[in-house]
């Protein structure tokens, strides 16, 4: 009767699909006034009572706490603070049992009451007008205000919008659809008014075009009182219909304007902000009366309650001391139900605490909520279907979510289902479908979890992968580049003849792989649209030159050997018979070429012609480079020759080479030629070959002169010092001559030649003392062991080891450090070097058209290199020694027992947190106590001797 | 204090699938009666033997897969499929007759599919339609309407003691079938013109529509498939009378003739083998009644509720996945199966 003639004078109210009418039970709880709720001997208070980043406590175990004092502040934007409910004692922060779907326990504020329940000075506004949004905001945060109709999110987060979203609608929700709860119902009943002020204080800070408060037709005396109290005032009362679930966000958002809050999204997306009436009280406690949020309105209800009905419940108190206080016989108990029968959870242990959103606390009887009946098989009957307030297909939901079939069942929107219960509350075969979907939106949401990882773990590896790849080129091209500079080296100096062609040929293929490697690294960047791929382009780029280069030295080399015997006939005599031979096979196959472009009949006998032409050609490149290898022999006298006479004449050679290759390349390109482009790259190598040899010409004529200083005499001082000085003035020296001879060619100055000797000499020289230095640097170690037994320097006490027997100079450390780096570095490259020597002297052994003589001078190579590792490798060897025997020195422990001491402490450690983890749940508060204790002085002791180990190894210099 | 900890809700109806199965076999009472009126005790016959039957095979099936028998057995979905399957019978039928369908039914079109809600057919159309291929004099021996055969004589029929001939008589849609198309002949059949449609068929047919309502009031069916299903029969049987009456019956007459109300509120309803959405559901019974008047003005057989039915049965799972509605907070409702 009543709902009706509310209805009807009611404005229009919307409806929502589905819905239910699940017996109300509210007149257990509703007739009685909010009664004051226990002051319990303890509270629990945990971090995260509100959705978002748990709060940071602000007091330590022991300090003395006033009622309202904030005992924790907001850990994040999304976050609330808490306030002590009453004064008293903080006693312990820790984990306990708190309301968990998985009865896992969290972080708790433990506040031991005083019973004086003394208030912190406090003081609200009375006009709330004069405080500009922006306070009212921080107030609202700072009194720990979190929605309190069951979610808890942050309302400082929810009343702070952004100058764009305009609210059109303000929605108060009172509707409290679920059965048995009246919290709200007291609440509107008994606190209309200070309601109203908070709903008041939400407008100044939203601003909304219309204000709307929802209330469920079952609550006549609370809409009454609100309208009253609202009377004359913006605000209005909208009746809706008693039907579950009203009350969620979506559902009164649709029932009171007809809008729908599109999938995925937010309510202020529709110019909607919801509030609970009951934060509307709490912001008006916080703003006027200066009051943050302590304590809130609880339904206590059930057959198993003795004294049902609502209670102002400080937060924290534990749900036990609630229970006896509302007389509840535990043994009639079947089921602690915290919320409300549709959406609420089950509690396994009364000791949880009232958080900001409990609205009610049902201890069911047996006959009340008894356990759900065995599960029938689906029959697809539908009530499901028409039931869902979101209008989705639970029966197809259900079917999906069992056979595991995620994607259909997202195809079904199970993304979309709000979990209120309706569909399992009709169900006749009792099946849990909401624990179905809950299972099935976890493995959705992990699924996509696993897939953003995949995702994440693919791109890393390819852009490693990339990475590696371009360093691998790179450490490639720069290794043939040193290569190609010592071989230069040795043609230009030497003249030496033995130059390693088929090693300067494997360098060439592997910088011209390197490249490839790089411009396929690079690709696939780009592809993947990884962020280096314009990075690794330039180092594709760089790695082609760098492996043009290496082509240009193995043609260097090939004709280098001929350059550097000169006398010998037979060798220029032969060159000239490849080259007529190779012209008329050249001219030969075009001209096979054009006969059979024109069918010629005779194309065939050209062809034949060309390979006959081709044959011989082969056989004298055979004789010429028989000829070469033998020639090494001859070209001793080679040096004497004015170097730069020679060089001239190699530029020459060398141009013309380069011209012919040219032209040859042109022709072909205009035949249309296949071997075009291998021309036209040889002509390319030539070119730069000539360029190379042009430009030493230009150093050599510019050097000649120079009467440069005779490298000054060593003085006698620490051996590598003084090379190093030697080996700088050297190269100093050499730079000066170079420079010189440079001017002197380019001002075509006749003593040109004759700087560039000098200048060769000097760099011999250079050489020379950098050898020197370098194996002096190999030897060194040895020398500067004594150093740290005779520095006796000011001992600095140590926390690590407090015998502290000898200080530690840091001056000679970072010395060590340095020097053992260096000579690490020194070792990895000789060993490398050898490594790739010895390769290269193997393939050439498997090869046929290597001389004996090639072979020799590369096993020659190999033992050098060999040699050269394996005293680098001495060397750091007893640097490491070193280092290790001055530990022992300071620490009076050498590393492995340090070593030792420090694994020993961690293991102590590692166990005694398992002892501790088992007994937490048995032992007594002392007993743990004690563990706890004993734990951190393992934990100090773990970590004084990890820093003993590590301080001792980094003074070492011995990082690895 | 054991506290039992469960997942929300923690409330529901208390109602059970049983429950609502025996709320559909409440709702064949009024044709059962109404049956038994016009055509004897052959039919009161027919359904306890079914049911007989159908407890028994359920029950040895149950076994054999090593399910819990009580528990399935009270979910009471083998009896509704033998008192569905025993009312469609014709009431002449011999014991055997019954034994096989009813048995093919429950142990074939349910258990071998996984039992109750695993059927992708409607078992009791299963069960009607081989017996109507297999045994089609049998399935086709109706008793003439107003015409009942005594206690005794039904008994002898369900014995297999006593030929059928001289009781048997053709029915309406079977009359009709023969003679459409000849005004004369279709007149000079007083079978053909009862109050409403045909002889005795038309109260059986209100009968079923009586349960049919109660099963809607009691939201154990919606009205969908009932409203689709008449429709759909309706519909084409009206535009086809209106272009040529000899030739086609008139809508009333399909919808009060043969196993029409039983079709679309009994048969058709069954959630297992339907359509489950709403507007799915009103596809499938709306194409189930095209088919039926199809299969009645074209086909060879004077009814087709099995077919149609069974056919739709087909199409149910790709009729579910073209007929989503659209959920909350969506523009418009999904297609297909999303993969």
């Amino acid at each position: 009767m009543i709902r009706t003639l509310f209805r009807s004078r009611s404005p229009k109210v919307f409806d929502f699909h589905g819905g239910i009418h699940p017996p109300e039970m509210k007149h257990l709880s509703n007739s009685t006034p909010i009664a004051p709720g226990p002051l319990p001997a303890q509270l629990v208070l945990p971090l995260n009572m509100h959705i978002g980043a748990p709060a940071k406590p602000l007091v330590a175990p022991g300090d003395r706490v006033l009622k309202g004092q904030m005992i924790a502040e907001p850990g994040g934007a999304v976050s609330a603070a808490i306030h002590a409910p009453t004064s008293g004692t903080i006693s312990a922060i820790g984990p306990r049992p708190i309301q968990h779907p998985s009865g896992m326990d969290a972080i708790c504020l433990v506040l031991d009451t005083d019973g004086k329940d003394e208030w912190v000075t406090h003081s609200g506004v009375t006009d709330y007008t004069e405080l500009s949004p922006g306070e009212l905001v921080d107030t609202i945060r700072h009194a720990g205000i979190a929605g309190m109709g069951g979610a808890g999110f942050p309302t400082s987060i929810k009343v702070n919008l952004g100058d764009h979203q305009r609210v059109e609608e303000l929605i108060i929700n009172a509707v409290e659809c679920e059965p048995y709860i009246t919290a709200d119902d007291r609440l509107m009943r008994e606190h209309a008014d200070e309601i109203i002020t908070g709903i008041h204080i939400l407008q100044y800070l939203l601003n909304p075009r219309r204000t709307l408060i929802g209330i469920e037709d079952n609550k006549p005396e609370a809409i009454s009182a609100i309208k009253r109290a609202c009377k004359g005032c913006d605000i209005e009362v909208r009746v809706v219909p008693t039907k579950y679930p009203s009350g969620g966000e979506k559902q009164i958002i649709q029932l009171l304007t007809g809008k729908e809050v599109q999938s995925g999204q937010l309510p202020a997306h529709v110019g909607v902000v919801c509030q609970n009436v009951g934060t509307a009280h709490a912001i008006k406690r916080a703003v006027v009366d200066g009051q943050p949020l302590i304590s809130r309105v609880t339904t206590l209800t059930g057959d198993g309650v003795a004294r049902p009905g609502n209670y102002e419940v400080l937060l924290g108190t534990p749900v036990r001391d609630l229970l006896s206080h509302g007389g509840v016989n535990p043994d009639a108990l079947e089921r602690l139900v915290m919320g409300g029968p549709m959406m609420g959870f089950t509690l396994h242990n009364p000791a949880v605490p009232v958080v900001k959103t409990t609205n009610c606390i049902i201890a069911a009887t047996p006959e009340e909520l008894p356990e759900p009946p065995e599960e029938q098989p689906c029959i697809r009957c539908g009530s499901c279907a028409e039931v869902c307030p979101a209008n989705l297909l639970p029966q197809q939901l259900y079917w999906h979510a069992k056979n595991d079939d995620l994607e259909k069942a997202q195809h079904h929107n199970l993304m979309d289902c709000i979990e209120c219960g309706a569909c399992a509350y009709v169900c006749p075969s009792h099946i849990p479908l909401v624990q179905y979907y809950r299972y099935a939106k976890g493995a959705v949401r992990q699924q996509a979890a696993d897939q953003l990882k995949a995702d994440k773990a693919r791109e890393r590896f390819e852009a490693r992968q990339a990475r590696i790849d371009a360093e691998k080129a790179e450490k490639e091209a720069r290794r043939q580049a040193r290569l190609e500079a010592n071989r230069k080296k040795k043609t230009d100096t030497a003249a030496a003849p033995a130059v390693d062609t088929a090693a300067l040929k494997q360098a060439s293929l592997e910088a011209s792989k390197a490249y490839k490697a790089a411009v396929k690294a690079a690709k696939e960047a780009e592809a993947n649209e990884a962020e280096n791929s314009a990075e690794l382009k330039a180092e594709a780029e760089r790695l082609k030159a760098v492996a043009d280069k290496a082509k240009a030295a193995v043609r260097d080399a090939k004709n280098a050997a001929p350059a550097a015997a000169p006398a010998e006939d037979r060798v220029a005599t032969l060159k000239k018979q490849v080259g007529d031979a190779s012209s008329a096979y050249k001219n030969a196959v075009k001209a096979a070429k054009e006969a059979e472009a024109n069918g010629d009949d005779n194309a065939a006998e050209l062809r034949a012609s060309a390979d006959t032409l081709k044959a011989e050609a082969d056989k004298l490149k055979a004789e010429l480079r028989e000829a070469k290898a033998n020639a090494p022999a001859a070209p001793a006298a080679a040096p004497q020759v004015d170097p730069v006479a020679e060089l001239k004449q190699k530029v020459g050679e060398a141009s013309s080479a380069y011209k012919a290759a040219v032209k040859a390349a042109k022709e072909a390109e205009a035949n249309g030629d296949d071997n075009a482009a291998e021309l036209r790259a040889s002509a390319d190598t030539l070119k730069a070959e000539a360029d190379t040899l042009k430009a030493e010409l230009r150093e050599a004529k510019a050097n000649a002169p120079a009467a440069t200083p005779a490298p000054a005499t060593p003085p006698p001082a620490d051996p590598l010092v003084e090379l190093k000085a030697k080996v700088g003035e050297a190269s100093a020296a050499y730079k000066a001559a170079v420079k010189a001879a440079k001017e002197a060619e380019e001002n075509r100055a006749e003593n040109a030649a004759a700087l560039r000797a000098e200048a060769d000499k000097l760099k011999a020289d250079a050489d020379h003392w950098k050898a020197e230095l370098r194996e002096a640097k190999a030897s060194a170690p040895a020398t500067p062991k004594a150093a740290p037994a005779t520095t006796d320097q000011p001992r600095i006490p140590e926390a690590t080891a407090p015998q502290s027997l000898a200080a530690v100079d840091p001056e000679e450390a970072a010395k060590r450090q340095k020097r053992l780096k260096g000579l690490k570095t020194a070792y990895n490259m000789a060993h490398k070097q050898y490594k790739e020597a010895h390769a290269a002297l193997e393939r050439a052994e498997r090869k046929e058209d290597v001389t004996a003589d090639e072979l020799n001078d590369m096993q020659r190579r190999v033992d050098k290199l060999k040699n050269k590792a394996d005293i680098a490798r001495d060397a750091l060897d007893a640097l490491v020694e070193e280092a290790k025997a001055d530990i022992r020195a300071h620490t009076g422990k050498d590393l492995k027992t340090l070593k030792l001491e420090a694994a020993r402490a961690e293991s102590a450690l590692a166990d005694k947190a398992i002892e501790l983890q088992r007994l937490r749940d048995s032992s007594s508060e002392e007993s743990l106590e004690a563990l706890n204790s004993e734990l951190k002085a393992l934990e100090a002791e773990a970590q004084i001797a990890r820093k003993a180990l590590k301080q001792a190894v980094e003074e070492q210099g011995l990082v690895e | 204090m054991s506290l039992i900890t469960s997942s929300s809700p923690h409330a529901s109806v208390k109602n059970n699938t049983g429950a609502f199965m025996r709320q559909v076999i409440y709702a064949t009472l009024p044709g059962l009666a109404v049956l038994t009126w016009q055509f004897g005790w052959g039919t009161v016959i027919n359904v306890l033997w079914a049911v007989v039957v159908a407890l028994v095979s359920e029950a040895l099936f149950l076994k054999a897969r090593g399910r819990s028998i009580g528990f399935y057995l009270k979910d009471y979905s083998a009896v509704v499929t033998a008192v569905l399957l025993g009312l469609a019978l014709p009431p002449t039928a011999p014991w055997w007759l019954t034994l096989v369908g009813v048995s093919f039914a429950i142990i074939v079109a349910k258990q071998l599919y996984g039992g109750l809600g695993m059927n992708p057919f409607n078992p009791a159309m299963v069960g009607y339609v081989l017996l109507l291929i297999s045994f089609p004099v049998a399935m086709t021996q109706w008793i003439s309407p107003g015409d009942a055969p005594s206690l005794q004589q039904s008994l002898q029929l369900f014995a297999g003691q006593l030929p059928v001939d001289g009781l048997s008589g053709a029915t309406p849609l079977d009359t009709f079938r023969t003679w459409a198309g000849d005004e004369a002949a279709l007149a000079s059949h007083p079978i053909l013109h009862g109050e409403l449609a045909g002889q005795g068929w038309e109260w059986v047919n209100l009968a079923f529509l009586l349960g049919g309502l109660y099963l809607i009031s009691r939201k154990i069916i919606t009205w969908h498939i009932p409203a689709g299903f008449l429709a759909g029969l309706a519909a084409p049987a009206l535009v086809a009378w209106l272009i040529d009456p000899v030739r086609f019956a008139d809508p009333l007459f399909h919808m009060l003739s043969g196993g029409a109300m039983l079709g679309a509120f009994f048969i058709a309803t069954d959630p297992v083998s339907a359509a489950t959405s709403r507007n799915g559901r009103l596809v499938y019974a709306l194409l189930i009644g095209v088919l039926i008047w199809v299969i009645r003005s074209f086909g060879g057989y004077p009814d087709a509720v099995a077919f149609s039915v069974l056919l739709l049965n087909l199409s149910a799972p790709f009729i579910d996945y073209y007929t989503q509605p659209r959920t909350y907070g969506h523009n418009k409702p999904n297609r297909g199966t999303g993969s």
